[in-house]
């Protein structure tokens, strides 16, 4: 059976963070959802100390077998998730990992312990793709932000720190070496990828915000790529995402070294996704060798 | 009632011209009837994102009408090839699956529930916003309401739907009126001129107003509603990626500051919910 730092799940598909809104779904869909809940962990989308709407309105864009977004993490603040959310999310049949994020040591800080507190939350993923108000810099694509901010966290609690890697940089894995070194318990990557659209109707950029992340089958072989590097550069368990949208994708990613892997965009298209993979996964790692390919040009 | 958990693989039934839309029907044999204003997001089986290209997204589509078939109900989709999504689905053939997740999101509601004063409706569609008018108009003729119809086309090329959804027997239902931009039916002009001046006339005012079409023909219903002091019911269209709340993609945002997503809080929005109907 796999695990996480000592979390049990069920099978190795859990979500990307951001990508499914459990407490929505359930609305759509009704209790069906937890009868046959499709991931083996639920990550929730990002909490920010104080609530945020999201950015303006274009929001996606659809691209060649994926799509960009700026949503701008809309949520309702570190309270707001407390007392509204998280008693739903709690309900959920499986571990709850909770994604926060702050733009200084001191408001991560108060983050992650009022979320690791909770008895409901398993673990915390820090999402380290933000500025840091005092230095200007992205944490995440900072060895030296990474580490300082995790020295700063890994005290506060005992429960699993995940780090959710930005791929936006040359060296994932000089982060993922820090991460380690400030007391990390696991790593997650890749976060979206940065990238524009121009609306052709317009010759303007497509989305509001200017720029947004990439995500879908497009990115995958990067995504795979990065794993390979993070995973040749540190000990920790990786949990690997990136355009997954079949078992035999998610077979690639254990293949590279990753512990578990996280479905993000395929639940779009396919609200079943996760546990349709872990099915596919399941029978791709018990049954006879996938036909060999030598060049995968047919 | 809430829709079965996933997408399921739905049979087209068949799939024929309308004037320049086309309209296909998938059999259900699964999903509960949907109401009047909800969508399904669709994706055809085959030819769908496959070697990597687009479409990659499933589309959301409204229901323009619905009936019960032999197993299950039959749904139908009006539809005009804009773009790779619904040059595929207009491409669909009898017998080939469909990817269908839904029926999603809200439906509108009856003239009382939106104000206990009203006695009718009037409803104002245009172009392929016609469609969930359709399942609409037939819900409020079963329930005896009084209801008027105005639709309003570009021009002959971009129109359809009307034989189909809008006509008993041969001809036209009797309270349907037309507009076109470029007078191949009816008035010529917009169909917001015929609203305008039913919304002079005395009777209009204790009517609510059910809507869909183009943004810009959407913000000028809601700035003639409000200047009327009438209530509307406003379907609204918004980029989505999934359909059931997970995107955040679809946000509308709300008169009193922040966002609504569109799939979960809509995509029927009453018009003094909004401060606009975003148009380019």
């Amino acid at each position: 059976m796999p695990e996480l730092c000592g979390i049990e799940l069920a099978h190795p598909v859990i979500n990307a963070s951001g990508t499914y809104d459990a407490i929505a779904a359930r609305k759509v869909f009704g209790d069906e959802l937890l009868e046959a809940f499709p991931f083996s962990a639920f990550v929730s989308k990002t909490i920010t100390p104080e609530p945020r709407a999201g950015n303006a309105p274009q929001r996606i864009w659809e691209t060649p077998a994926g799509m960009i977004n700026s949503i701008g993490l809309p949520n309702k603040g570190l309270e707001g998730f407390l007392v509204q959310d998280l008693p739903q999310l709690a309900e959920l049949p499986v571990p709850l990992i909770v994604s926060v994020m702050a733009t200084g040591r001191s408001e991560f800080a108060r983050l992650v312990e009022a979320v690791a507190a909770r008895e409901e939350v398993a673990a915390v993923e820090l999402n380290v793709s933000c500025p840091n108000v005092h230095s200007g810099l992205i944490v995440g694509e900072q060895p030296a932000e990474t580490e300082a901010l995790l020295e700063t966290l890994r005290p506060l609690t005992q429960k699993p720190l995940i780090v959710k890697l930005t791929p936006n940089i040359a060296s994932p894995d000089a982060v993922a070496v820090a991460a380690e070194a400030g007391g990390a318990d696991a790593v997650s990557l890749i976060n979206t990828l940065k990238a524009s659209a121009i609306d052709p109707a317009t010759g303007a950029p497509a989305l509001a915000a200017g720029h947004g992340g990439l995500s879908g089958p497009a990115v995958r072989p990067i995504a795979l790529q990065q794993l390979r590097a993070v995973r040749a550069a540190v000990e920790l368990p990786l949990i690997g995402m990136g355009g997954i949208s079949s078992g035999a994708d998610a077979a690639e990613f254990l293949a590279a070294g990753a512990a578990l892997v996280a479905v993000g965009t395929e639940s779009f298209r396919d609200p079943r996704a996760g546990s349709r993979i872990a099915k596919e996964l399941e029978t791709a790692m018990s049954g006879a060798p996938a036909r060999v390919r030598a060049l995968d040009l047919q | 009632m809430s829709a079965p958990f996933g997408r399921r693989l739905c049979e087209v039934a068949e799939n024929a011209a309308s004037g320049g839309y086309r309209i296909f029907s998938l059999l259900d044999r699964e999903g509960p009837a949907p109401a009047p204003g909800q969508f399904y997001m669709l994706a055809s089986e085959r030819s769908w994102g496959e070697g990597g290209g687009r479409p990659f997204l499933p589309r959301a589509i409204s229901v323009a009408e619905t009936a019960p078939a032999k197993e299950g109900v039959r749904l139908d989709f009006l539809v005009e090839g804009v773009g790779p999504g619904t040059d595929r689905l207009c491409e669909l053939e009898a017998g080939e699956g469909v990817w269908v997740t839904g029926p999603l999101g809200n439906s509108f509601s009856t003239p009382k529930e939106v104000n206990p004063d009203a006695a009718g409706a009037i409803l104002v569609g245009g172009g392929i916003g016609i469609a969930p008018l359709a399942i609409w108009r037939r819900h409020l003729v079963e329930r005896g309401i009084p209801l008027r119809v105005l639709l309003g086309f570009r021009n002959q090329e971009h129109s359809g739907g009307l034989d189909e959804l809008f006509c008993s027997g041969d001809t036209l239902c009797p309270d349907v009126r037309l507009a076109s931009e470029d007078g191949h039916a009816g008035h010529q002009g917009y169909v917001t001129d015929l609203l305008a001046t039913m919304l002079a006339g005395d009777d209009a005012t204790s009517a609510v107003v059910y809507s869909c079409g183009p943004p810009a023909m959407l913000e000028a219903v809601r700035i003639l509603c409000a200047e009327h002091g009438i209530a509307c019911d406003l379907a609204l269209e918004s980029p989505m990626a999934c359909g059931f709340g997970a995107c955040f993609g679809c946000a509308v945002p709300k008169v009193d500051g922040g966002y609504m997503r569109l799939c979960v809080d809509g995509p029927v929005v009453r018009g003094d919910a909004i401060a606009e109907v975003a148009h380019a």
